[in-house]
């Protein structure tokens, strides 16, 4: 037996040793360079594109909205007529709230279906784990929701705010409406938070605000009975919160609870928009500040219409928020692209990226071809008795996106 | 000073949370050697059953005290249900509970996240929970303060029940020896759905109060149950009052070490020292004396 | 005698099978996605074997191999991190989120025969700590467990609070080369599936020489009765500990093949519930079985993807029910059902073969 067992060891031994060597000539040293062919089948009266959110796990609470409203995008683009005369076909795929998943189905989207550009992620962690993956295939990422900046590919289009849009803005406010002397700052413990407190800390040793606190706690943590302690006992003028999902409501709980209140001690929040207020209980939110470039009571014509069809598709009670609205925009943008760019070539379309514009529901909205970004106005809101936010505050025009922060003289990474 | 009766209040108040999750367990896993890993969708259920509670009733005043004894009936009929219909075959190989109820617990999560959307809901507090009262010269929520008495109130019926009722007996008879208890004419089927019926209730108890402190959404179980289940096992299986001692000194020591460091790192000094601790008692702080033979 | 035959050599069979399927089968009919794909089941695939011989044979149900994965995940994505940064350089993430130094743990990493000795000699260290004071101890069953539970999400928590030095909850990611290999090229991709099945194949084949040794015995003999071993004059600590560290340590192997195969390793990967995500396929394939751990992987691995493109948002339910009915009503796995079809066939040839014998 003994004998028979090691024959066909080495038989199996030397199959796999023939397959090795079989493949492993041949294949590209590091140095090299990439080159990567697109897929992409543009000959039928279709044109395939990718919505990659989150259906289940922990960021479900937010990206379904995401998935709702890009998928309200194609309707309106597909009964309009398509893109260049070609109707959208949608691959939906689920991230599952993990990069790595990500990751597998981004390549799945590009080299499978070979769609002609992909649109979702949320989490930071779910954009840095695609990134590689649409600049070796170079393909397209439509990228929703503001983010901590440092960053700019060019394989990948950021809709939504960057910190010089979103949180600089906040602080402008706080420093000159508020004007607050000193600031506490609460975060969930992962790379948004501690590269926003980052800047935020760098901008107040600029402008002689004191930073009396700095507290991060686990993603998902609910125990938030200590750091309210700390933030209490500091009694700083406000509080900058970058806490992330259900964190927001055991937070405004323990908050309210302890008799902290907006007058007293406001809190500027910049991942709160009008989906999460009914979470974390109006009545524990009213009068709070939050940080954004699009509110669902915007008051124009291009927004009304906006919210009146996400109602009518989605049921009376939804709401309509910035990271759903650029997600949104998003789409309309890559079509207006593809359109000036007369191709769904990815070269084509990022050469003809720069300077196309939409009347998006937060007002005008402009690329930006150097860094992918778009221009867009900063607005400070204020959380109302109906669980919606009105503007306090708006920095009045467009802000040209900055996402390495090289305008601001302060900053030093 | 003030500091430290800060910490120590926030951390009697994080133990009885961890004490009333951890209750229901201690019950199942102590009698049954039932690994649930669904108890903390059990919990969920309670939390979502308080939603609609409070929703049914348009966010009353009484609408939290009505959601306690619902959430108590719907977490125990989840419970009864996960019992009759798989547990109950697997009592001889108690390890496999632990991935099956995994299994019901996934299964209840995406239900919940299709049946009430994944947004998390809002369960507004009653107005008499609203603000705090000073102790000390410091200022305790009230809804801290009702979720400690809560959980005194269903360890002391919990006691009550154990001691001074036939179906407590009943109980305590079985988790000393089954099969003893068995001979004795105590039907042990029955004893187990009842036990299983109180543990998975209070998860449903659990699951109402915890709305006063964080979110009511489909991942609300899942932050808990891993805490939980090391309080069981610190407090030793089965036994009461160990897990009484194991809630508060848990929720304690978070509490200092989140104060004096980081919430992440207070986390994880907590998971490491519990695994320390497990070295020098195994048994947990209080074990059970059986009278079993194996 | 017979029966007893086919008994023995199956496993052997069902080995070339999984071999012919792997390493011809697969890359002739796949596309380059699917076979990476199929490559990163074959890195679980990994972890799985080494969980067959500690939950299946040794009857420890291993909660956290997470912990062990991500050790190995870890210390190969940091090489490949530095690697890419070239020598004396940073790796990016690094500029970004820290203070752009390189800290000193880090340092070591920078040659490719340190970290393989690390991915390898790491879990063996630390398994063995952790099962001696365990296992010594007599903490086992659903103690046991719920620790190894326990210490993969303090990993998880632990690897999401150093941004500045594991890249936190973002993981590692956007690696250009795998030991001087660009990590873009297609050929390269298939060496790589090649090197995670061949891997795959021989730790089967050394789990066949394990389960068969006197170590393997006595392994099995201490998950049915652990007093009656200890009787026997054997310490079944020392048994279980073993089972342990080659547990451990393969799933440290599957983790560092996993990093250069998926492109990213983050804390979601080596957490709670990616620890009992390794066991679904254990469960589904047969955890005691020698091929089951390894094909249950395989075929997991296979649904998630196939499912979760088909039905979004659905996989929980697939996931959920897999373990209910897979445990309840199968707790032998799939193994279980190859061996009562074949009891079945050998009932159906015993008349034939007694009449033989009585004439």
């Amino acid at each position: 037996m003994r004998t028979k067992i090691s024959s066909r060891l080495l038989a199996a031994s030397s199959v796999l040793a023939l397959g090795m060597t079989a493949t492993a000539c041949g294949g590209a040293k590091t140095g090299d360079t990439a080159s990567s062919e697109s897929c992409l089948d543009t000959s039928g009266d279709t044109v395939k594109i990718g919505f990659l959110n989150s259906l289940s796990g922990t960021m479900a609470i937010s990206e379904t909205t995401v998935f709702k409203s890009l998928s309200m995008a194609a309707e309106e683009i597909n009964a309009d007529g398509g893109v260049l005369g070609k109707k959208l076909e949608i691959v939906s795929e689920d991230g599952q709230s993990e990069p790595t998943v990500f990751a597998e189905k981004a390549t799945k989207l590009i080299q499978d279906d070979c769609v002609a550009a992909v649109f979702g992620g949320w989490t930071s962690s779910s954009r840095k784990a695609m990134l590689p993956v649409f600049e070796g295939n170079d393909s397209l990422l439509f990228y929703p929701v503001q983010y901590e900046g440092l960053e700019s590919s060019d394989n990948i289009f950021y809709t939504g705010a960057t910190t010089n849009q979103q949180i600089i803005p906040a602080l402008d406010f706080l420093k000159q409406e508020k004007k607050i002397e000193s600031i506490f700052l609460v975060g969930s413990d992962y790379v948004f938070p501690r590269t926003a407190n980052k800047i935020i800390k760098q901008y107040a040793a600029a402008n002689g605000i004191e930073v009396l606190g700095e507290e991060y706690q686990p993603l998902g943590s609910t125990d938030f009975g200590t750091v309210v302690d700390k933030v209490k006992a500091a009694g700083a003028d406000a509080v900058f919160n970058t806490l992330n999902g259900d964190s927001n409501v055991a937070f405004f709980k323990e908050y309210k609870g302890k008799g902290l209140t907006a007058d007293a001690m406001p809190v500027l929040s910049v991942s709160i928009a009008e989906e999460e207020v009914p979470g974390v209980g109006v009545g524990n939110l009213e009068g709070q500040y939050t940080a954004w470039n699009y509110y669902q009571t915007i008051d124009s014509e291009t927004n009304k219409e906006f919210v009146t069809d996400f109602k009518a598709a989605n049921g009376a009670k939804a709401v309509t928020s910035d990271p759903m609205e650029a997600a949104y925009t998003s789409l309309h943008l890559w079509k207006g692209m593809v359109e000036k760019a007369d191709s769904f070539e990815v070269a084509d379309v990022v050469d003809a990226a720069d300077g196309v514009t939409y009347d998006a529901p937060e007002g005008t909205v402009e690329v930006d071809g150097e860094n992918h970004h778009l221009a867009k106005t900063a607005l400070i809101g204020q959380v109302n008795g109906e669980g919606l936010i009105d503007t306090v505050w708006s920095s009045e025009k467009p802000i040209e996106p900055d996402p390495f922060l090289k305008s601001y003289d302060w900053w030093k990474n | 000073m003030d500091a430290i009766l800060a910490q120590v209040f926030t951390g009697i108040s994080a133990g009885a949370v961890l004490l009333l999750i951890a209750l229901g367990l201690t019950l199942t896993f102590g009698q049954m050697g039932v690994i649930n890993m669904a108890h903390g969708e059990f919990i969920m259920a309670g939390a979502y059953t308080a939603f609609v509670v409070s929703t049914i009733t348009a966010g009353t005043e009484l609408s939290l005290l009505i959601a306690l004894p619902v959430g108590f009936l719907i977490g125990g009929l989840l419970g009864l249900a996960l019992e009759a219909s798989v547990l109950r075959w697997m009592y001889a190989r108690p390890l496999d509970t632990l991935l099956v109820t995994y299994g019901v617990g996934l299964v209840l999560q995406q239900v919940a996240r299709d049946v009430f959307g994944a947004p998390a809901k809002e369960v507004p507090a009653p107005d008499w929970l609203d603000g705090s009262i000073p102790i000390l010269g410091y200022d305790f929520p009230l809804t801290r303060l009702f979720i400690i008495l809560l959980a005194a109130g269903c360890v002391a019926a919990l006691l009550a029940v154990l001691r001074f009722t036939a179906l407590g007996r009943e109980i305590r008879a079985t988790v000393g020896n089954r099969d003893l208890a068995e001979t004795l004419g105590i039907s042990t089927r029955r004893t187990d759905r009842a036990t299983f019926f109180i543990g998975s209730g209070l998860a449903g108890v659990a699951g109402v109060a915890l709305t006063l402190l964080g979110s009511t959404g489909p991942n609300l179980g899942t932050s808990y149950i891993v805490q939980a289940f090391l309080v069981v096992v610190v407090g030793g299986i089965g036994h009461l009052k160990g897990t009484i001692v194991a809630a508060l000194g848990i929720g304690l020591l978070q509490a200092f070490l989140a104060h004096a460091l980081t919430g992440s790192v207070a986390q994880v000094i907590v998971f490491l020292a519990i695994v320390a601790f497990l070295q020098l008692r195994p048994q947990g702080i209080l074990s059970v004396r059986t009278r079993s033979l194996a | 005698m017979k029966t007893s035959k086919i008994k023995h050599s199956s496993p052997y069979a069902g080995w070339l099978l999984l071999a012919i399927a792997l390493l011809v089968l697969a890359p002739a009919v796949l596309s380059d996605f699917r076979l990476g794909l199929l490559a990163k089941y074959c890195c679980y695939a990994i972890a799985a074997v080494g969980i067959g011989l500690a939950w299946g044979r040794g009857g420890m149900l291993v909660l956290g191999q997470g912990l062990y994965f991500g050790l190995g995940a870890y210390a190969m994505a940091m090489h490949l991190k530095l690697a890419d940064a070239g020598p004396g350089g940073v790796p990016d993430f690094m500029a970004l989120y820290g203070d752009a130094a390189v800290p000193w743990w880090w340092e070591p990493l920078r040659s490719g025969a340190v970290a393989v000795v690390v991915i390898l000699v790491l879990p063996v260290i630390v398994a063995g700590l952790l099962g001696l004071a365990v296992f010594k101890r007599r903490i086992k069953g659903a103690y046991f467990a719920i620790l190894s539970q326990a210490l993969a999400a303090a990993f998880a928590i632990l690897l999401i609070g150093q941004v500045k030095t594991t890249g936190g909850a973002n993981g590692l990611n956007n690696f250009q080369g795998f030991f001087g290999y660009a990590l873009f090229d297609p050929a390269n991709k298939r060496m790589l599936y090649f090197v995670a099945a061949g891997i795959l194949l021989v730790s089967i084949l050394a789990m066949a020489w394990l389960h068969r040794s006197r170590f393997g015995e006595l392994l099995v003999a201490v998950r049915d009765g652990e007093e009656r071993v200890r009787f026997l004059g054997t310490d079944p600590a020392n048994v279980k500990l073993a089972a342990y560290v080659v547990a451990a340590v393969l799933a440290s192997v599957g983790g560092a093949l996993f990093v250069p195969i998926a492109g990213i390793v983050s804390p979601d990967d080596v957490g709670v519930v990616a620890s009992i995500g390794l066991l679904a396929g254990v469960a589904l394939g047969g955890r005691a079985s020698l091929l089951g751990p390894a094909v249950g992987a395989l075929l997991v691995g296979y649904a998630e993807t196939s499912l979760s493109e088909a039905f979004p948002g659905s996989w929980s339910y697939f996931q959920g029910a897999l373990f209910v009915l897979v445990i309840l009503l199968l707790p032998g796995g799939l193994a279980q059902l190859v061996g009562m079809a074949k009891r079945t066939v050998a009932h159906r040839e015993r008349p034939a073969l007694e009449e033989a014998a009585a004439r």
